[in-house]
Order: C-alpha cells, then sequence, then structure tokens
C-alpha cells in the first residue's frame, strides 16, 4: 500500500467502477473493505448498568430487532467484543469495573454512552457516589441522550457509530485511535480513594471545560 | 471419585488430581459484571466441588443515594427518581409513593383515579412477572426464546403506557391526589383489548414452560426457602407467598379500590424456585381478572381532586408511611416533614434488597449453577436494592 495522501482522488471513478461490476468485475479497496467489515459486524458486550440496559435488551428483541444492523451477538466476555454500551448509571463503585472492562476489549473496540448518566451523571450528578460521565475516563464515540434512551434511538446511534467507522482512514494522521501506534492501548483504571476515586478523571481523555465569560461593556 | 474413571488409562491422573485437591474450597466470584446477576450485583461463592458452602453479596455497584437526593427537592420532584428505583414496574413505585404523601397531607383521592392507579399497577404486575419469568429461563439456560416473547408482550403494555404518560419505562405518572393525565376512551379500549388477549397468551407461555420436564427438573426443589425463615427476615411479595404463606396487602391493607374486586391469592406449597415462577403466573390470570374487573366498572369524574395543591406544597410537620403489594414485594415510602417543601427524612423500603437478604440460606448446599436460577426467582432490579 503507498503512502499517498488519503485525501487524493480514487484512482478509479464510481462511473467506471459501475461499469465493472456491470461485467461481474466488484472491486474494493483495502479500506472499504476493512471498514465495511467493521461496521457491520459490531458485536456489543452484554453488560447492563442501570435503566438503560433494560431498554438495550429490548433493543435486542423482536420488536427492534437489532439483528438487522449486525449487532446482535451480544457477547458475555469482553474479549469477544467490539463494543461497549455503557448503559446506565456509573458509580464510583463501578468505573473502576467497567474501564477494567474497556482494557480487557481487543482492538477496534468503540464506546457508546446510552442515556444522560452514562454522558453526564443525568439526574443523579448531584450525588456523592454518582461519576459525572464516563468520558471522564475511556473515549466516547458515540452520545446518545435519553432517560432512558428509547430502542429507536440507541439503534440511530448504532447506525451512527457504523457512519463513523465506514469514514476512518486506516492509514495517515486520520487514522482512528486503535491505528496510531503511538496511542495507549491501556487506560489507567482509577481507585476508589478516600473521598473520590484517584484520579477524579484521566487527563488524556478528558480536561475540565474552562468557562469563558463575555467581557460586557 | 467415579471408579470407571479409576479404570481408565489416565486413571493415575484422576487419583492424583483427586488427592490434590480433595476438601480444597474455591472461590468465585460471581459479578458485578456477570450476565446471570440481573445487572451490576456481586456474590462472592465459596465452592466445595460444585456445592455452595457460603455465599457473600456484595452491594452498592448502583448506589445513587437516592434517599439522599431525595431530602434536597421538593416531595413532587421525588416522582420521577421513584421511576428509576425498580425500573421495570415504575407505575407502581409512583403509586407507593403518592401513598405515603397523600397520607402525609391528608389528601383525598377521586374514585376514577384510584380505578386508574388499580390498572396501572395490575398492568405493571403483568409486565414484571412475564418479564421475570422470562429472565427466569433464560438463567435456566433457556436462552432467547422465552425471553423474546416475554418482552413481545411488554412491549405492548410500553404502547399502553407510553400512549397515557408519554414514557415507555419512567413514567412519572402519578400525582398528589390524582394522576396527571385523563385516560381517553380509546386508551381505555385498547387496554381492554390487551387484557382480553392476555390469557391467550398465558396459555400459550405456560404450555411451553410450565410443564416442561427439564424446567421441572432445575427447579424443584432447588432453593427451598422455609416460611419461618420468610416471615423471620421480613420476605415479601410472590418470595413470601410461595412459601404458603398468605400475606398480599391488596387483601390485608385493603388500599385503593382493592376491596371491590374479586380475587384470589395463590400460595405455593414447598418454597422453591417452581413455586415461586407458578406463584407469579398465577397471579397473572388473577391480575387480569382485577384488569376485567376494573376496566368494566371504571367511573367517570374528575382524575384529580380539584383542591389538590401542585405548587408550593408543604405538608404540615408529621411522619407518614405509604406501602403497597408491589410485584416484587410491599414497596414502601417512609416520608418525614418538618413543615418544609422538602422532606426532612425519605426512606424507601425496597421489596426486592430485603428479599435478597435469605439468598444464602436459598443456595447453601446448592450448585453453583442453582445459585443463578435462585437469583434469578428473587427477582431483583439493582435500582431499588442499591437505591
Amino acid at each position: 500500500m503507498s503512502d499517498a495522501p488519503t485525501s487524493a482522488a480514487p484512482a478509479i471513478t464510481d462511473a467506471e467502477r459501475a461499469e465493472l461490476r456491470r461485467h461481474g468485475i466488484l472491486l474494493t479497496s483495502l479500506q472499504e473493505l476493512y471498514t465495511w467489515g467493521c461496521s457491520h459486524s459490531v458485536w456489543p458486550l452484554n453488560f447492563g448498568l442501570a435503566c438503560c440496559a433494560i431498554e438495550m435488551i429490548a433493543a435486542s428483541m423482536a420488536k427492534f430487532d437489532i439483528a438487522r444492523f449486525g449487532s446482535e451477538v451480544f457477547r458475555p466476555s469482553p474479549r469477544q467484543a467490539d463494543l461497549l454500551i455503557v448503559s446506565g448509571t456509573v458509580t464510583k463503585k463501578m468505573a473502576p469495573q467497567v474501564i477494567r472492562l474497556w482494557n480487557q476489549m481487543p482492538e477496534p473496540k468503540y464506546c457508546i454512552a446510552m442515556g444522560a448518566c452514562a454522558i453526564s451523571g443525568g439526574p443523579f450528578k448531584q450525588g456523592y457516589n454518582v461519576l459525572k460521565g464516563i468520558d471522564r475516563f475511556i473515549p466516547v464515540d458515540i452520545y446518545i441522550p435519553g432517560c432512558p434512551p428509547r430502542p429507536e434511538a440507541l439503534l440511530h446511534g448504532l447506525v451512527q457509530l457504523q457512519e463513523k467507522i465506514k469514514g476512518f482512514q486506516i492509514k495517515g494522521p486520520d487514522a482512528p485511535r486503535h491505528l496510531q501506534t503511538a496511542d495507549a492501548g491501556e487506560y489507567p483504571v482509577p481507585e476508589f480513594g478516600a473521598h473520590d476515586l484517584e484520579p477524579p478523571h484521566n487527563p488524556a481523555v478528558w480536561t475540565a471545560p474552562t468557562i469563558v465569560r463575555s467581557e460586557k461593556g | 471419585m467415579n471408579p470407571e474413571l479409576l479404570g481408565s488409562p489416565g486413571g493415575a491422573n484422576v487419583r492424583a488430581v483427586h488427592d490434590a485437591f480433595h476438601g480444597d474450597l474455591l472461590e468465585v466470584s460471581m459479578g458485578p459484571h456477570h450476565p446471570s446477576t440481573h445487572g451490576v450485583f456481586r456474590m462472592i461463592v465459596t465452592l466445595d466441588g460444585e456445592r455452595i458452602v457460603k455465599l457473600k453479596p456484595v452491594f452498592g455497584y448502583l448506589h445513587r443515594n437516592h434517599e439522599k437526593l431525595g431530602e434536597t427537592v421538593s416531595y413532587l420532584a421525588s416522582m420521577p427518581y421513584t421511576d428509576r428505583l425498580d425500573y421495570l414496574s415504575a407505575m407502581t413505585n409512583n403509586w407507593a409513593y403518592a401513598i405515603a404523601v397523600e397520607k402525609l397531607a391528608g389528601q383525598p383521592v377521586p374514585e376514577r383515579a384510584e380505578y386508574v392507579r388499580v390498572i396501572l399497577a395490575e398492568l405493571t404486575r403483568l409486565l414484571n412477572h412475564t418479564c421475570l419469568a422470562g429472565f427466569l429461563m433464560q438463567d435456566c439456560g433457556c436462552s432467547g426464546t422465552p425471553l423474546m416473547y416475554a418482552f413481545r408482550e411488554r412491549e405492548k403494555i410500553l404502547d399502553l403506557f407510553e400512549s397515557l404518560s408519554g414514557s415507555r419505562m419512567m413514567c412519572n405518572y402519578q400525582r398528589f391526589g390524582g394522576c396527571r393525565v385523563d385516560p381517553t376512551p380509546a386508551w381505555v379500549d385498547a387496554t381492554r383489548t390487551l387484557v382480553g388477549n392476555y390469557g391467550a397468551f398465558l396459555d400459550e407461555f405456560e404450555a411451553l414452560l410450565t410443564g416442561n420436564e427439564i424446567i421441572m427438573a432445575r427447579t424443584q426443589g432447588v432453593g427451598v426457602l422455609s416460611s419461618a425463615l420468610a416471615i423471620n427476615a421480613g420476605v415479601t411479595g410472590p418470595m413470601l407467598r410461595a412459601t404458603g404463606v398468605a400475606s398480599d396487602l391488596r387483601k390485608s391493607d385493603a388500599y385503593g379500590v382493592y376491596p371491590r374486586f374479586q380475587f384470589r391469592v395463590p400460595l405455593g406449597a414447598h418454597g422453591d424456585v417452581y413455586d415461586r415462577y407458578m406463584v407469579r403466573v398465577l397471579e397473572m390470570r388473577e391480575s387480569i381478572k382485577i384488569l376485567e374487573q376494573a376496566l368494566a366498572g371504571l367511573p367517570g369524574g374528575p382524575i384529580m381532586d380539584p383542591k389538590a395543591k401542585l405548587r408550593g406544597f408543604r405538608p404540615k410537620a408529621g411522619e407518614a408511611y405509604g406501602r403497597i403489594e408491589g410485584p416484587k414485594g410491599e414497596i414502601g415510602f417512609y416520608l418525614v416533614s418538618d413543615g418544609s417543601p422538602n422532606p426532612l427524612r425519605y426512606r424507601v423500603r425496597p421489596p426486592s434488597f430485603i428479599n435478597l437478604t435469605v439468598l444464602e440460606d436459598m443456595c447453601l448446599g446448592q450448585t453453583v449453577a442453582d445459585a443463578v436460577i435462585i437469583l434469578g426467582s428473587v427477582d431483583i432490579v439493582l435500582g431499588e436494592v442499591d437505591r
């Protein structure tokens, strides 16, 4: 494979490819094959945290049928899973286990923060025992708001994730995290300290937002 | 040791392994991420071979400081939080909380609202027990199909909840002194149709499961709970009734309009997993009877007490305990008021947490695979266990 910049025009146009297909010749690039394969076999981890997990189960049942999108294979072991759906409130007692599960998953892996609690702590944000968003410790690909999100919203999030995977470049600086050799494969697992998780967040993934106030004259 | 194995070519190895490990105990940590633990629950199981000699439950992985939050917000603002306690049966949580506050404030409830509450509570019971049966069969190893059937029916009930309250799971429907939305005649008709068809679904479900030889072999005589221990431990709901104790708050407390309906309280005889399953199936049949009567007798009139105060709600100082027979047992709310807009103390009596306290007693001497179905038969929801 050449190191040509990925933004260059493809060597073969869509019209030429369609012409070839009429003659029974299918052409693809390695990148398209890779992203096509990855995006249509996203196997989620069979892992429920709270209320959203019930809607996740509902999404895998007959009415919503997540199997239409190639993701019905809920794997009980993180070693066999591609997708971590953080479905519910992450408490400070549970956060180290979630991050350990994420570390145990093989690359390429994706994370969906399902529901208000996984995104920000949601209705329990004011509490002393709730993590204010799982994105403080692990990188999140898709956020699905709702309390809980409907199964349709989860399916929409999954389709968005598939679109994201299809857009991946397998070479170059735009390549996703798992293809960057410099990027960390393991994420530090916090300890349950005296007052809070230690460290309270992973600086490589999340930094506290700075509040910019407009200077009014 | 199996004598046939000893006589086999590898017999010496079998003997060596037996001699090396015989009598050694093995500690297995099940959870908090385990497909059988119904959420983030952890059991530390000590095994002698396959037999459980000790079981230590570990709670708190979903402790969301529910009770502390309840003391920092107003009475009405706690209502949506109660949805998230036992997230399979939001309507009964709402009702129990509404009863506690209505007791505290001396708030009457119109007759139509009482009927609607009964209808919604019994629909919730159908939903909860159907899903539980599906999950229990999943734990038995019958992966997929019964749960698919259960969730198919659940979706039909959730459609009713959604058209009434606007939300599938987190209904936030009850108010102090009535209900939030008046059900339309079309909704009542749709409910009548669902209730009319539910018996046929139960017949189909039972034809597949109740007489099934594998399920009987797997669940009968497993996880036996004695009625004496159940009473002493404060176990309530179908768990208690499966041991043969006739205790149902719908009969003994006679809250709401339940005294007007004809229904029976099914009881078990052995207190094993099969009885717990059976009691729930029979309870669903009784729920259908209650629903038919309630839908037939649904009166007109207001859905909210016109004098009910929604804004600036400040009950006078005092305390109240409201409880109902939820699908999992006695769900109760204890409130202490000091006359301010927030409760001074807000306490939940979670049925599945208290039912879970007898888990070790039921599991001792059973195999590790039985622990999975015993836990499944307790019917826990971690939102309520850990709060």
